[in-house]
């Protein structure tokens, strides 16, 4: 089972990475009781009967791991969510992408703590590909604190994702994003 | 921080950095983020090897993210490439075991005996 909440956007993340999307849309807005994840890809996208299956994990198409016969990424997501009282959507069309929303209930008691969302982003950014990602994050229901940035900026600003010393600016970088939420 | 200010950081480095990019980056940290490296942890590995590596002032080393390396059961795990070692998948890498094996593994070329998972053949080791 994922430790924290953000190692559920990076499940969620790596799924539309493998579909093949160049574009990525991340969504991470929470208030007091309510965890809001949705992330856009525009990647092969599913059938319905794909979709279904998605979310079986005694299902996988085999493509990744040949010898494998479980698929644990999204069953895992859905799982914490039934059990937590949150709520799941997905939707998928062939050659288009697919729109994973979830929403964690932040008041029950079995729903995972929220985890460093600085060092989830930066994971996120430095993934490697030639994808962009485009990620909003909001606090509340207003736009009083809230920031968007996306993954060819940072790469812009940093250069290689995959040197320590930009992995540690761009750690920073999303500390001060996040320390927005302390004056709120 | 603004994109400016990053940018500016950024730049005030560079002068360093350029001097690094010309030498090689010797080392390779490959850390295992699939559903299985991160239900194990995954997250807090990667981030202690980019803590540890700049607290140490290690230069010529690269951190990698990939997906399932195939060894769920020993998760996380973490293969490490460099000049004078042989390439080693380390399992159950844990925040602690990462900065033991810069330590002990990057720092003074020893291996993390207990968390090897997999390495090639005595004979290839020996060879190195």
């Amino acid at each position: 089972m994922h430790r924290s909440l953000g190692d559920f956007l990076t499940d969620l993340f790596q799924n539309a990475v493998e579909a093949g999307a160049t574009l990525i849309r991340i969504e991470v807005r929470q208030d007091r009781s309510r965890l809001h994840l949705v992330v856009t890809d525009n990647g092969k996208g599913m059938t319905p009967e794909e979709l279904r299956r998605a979310q079986d994990p005694f299902y996988t198409d085999g493509r990744k791991h040949p010898e494998r016969k479980v698929g644990l990424g999204l069953p895992l997501v859905i799982q914490t969510l039934e059990g937590t009282l949150g709520e799941f959507a997905m939707e998928s069309r062939p050659g288009e992408g697919t729109k994973v929303s979830t929403v964690f209930n932040l008041e029950h008691w079995d729903t995972p703590p929220m985890g460093d969302w600085s060092a989830v982003f930066t994971q996120v950014m430095a993934w490697p590909g030639s994808h962009d990602v485009e990620l909003v994050r909001a606090w509340g229901e207003g736009k009083d604190h809230a920031y968007q940035v996306s993954r060819q900026e940072l790469r812009e600003a940093v250069g290689s994702f995959e040197d320590v010393e930009a992995l540690l600016l761009l750690k920073e970088y999303f500390r001060s994003q996040e320390s927005m939420e302390d004056g709120k | 921080m603004t994109l400016q200010e990053l940018r500016a950081m950024r730049e005030a480095g560079k002068k360093a950095m350029e001097r690094r990019i010309v030498e090689d980056k010797t080392i390779e940290i490959v850390v295992g983020m699939g559903t299985c490296g991160i239900a194990a942890g995954a997250k807090e590995t990667l981030d202690a090897f980019i803590d540890e590596l700049a607290s140490k002032e290690i230069k010529n080393a690269v951190i990698k993210q990939t997906g399932c390396m195939g060894f769920c059961h020993s998760e996380p795990t973490v293969a490490i490439h460099m000049n004078g070692m042989p390439d080693i998948i380390y399992g159950n890498v844990n925040a602690e075991t990462a900065r033991q094996i810069v330590h002990s593994h990057i720092l003074e070329k020893r291996l993390v005996d207990k968390h090897v998972f997999d390495r090639p053949a005595k004979d290839i080791v020996k060879e190195n």
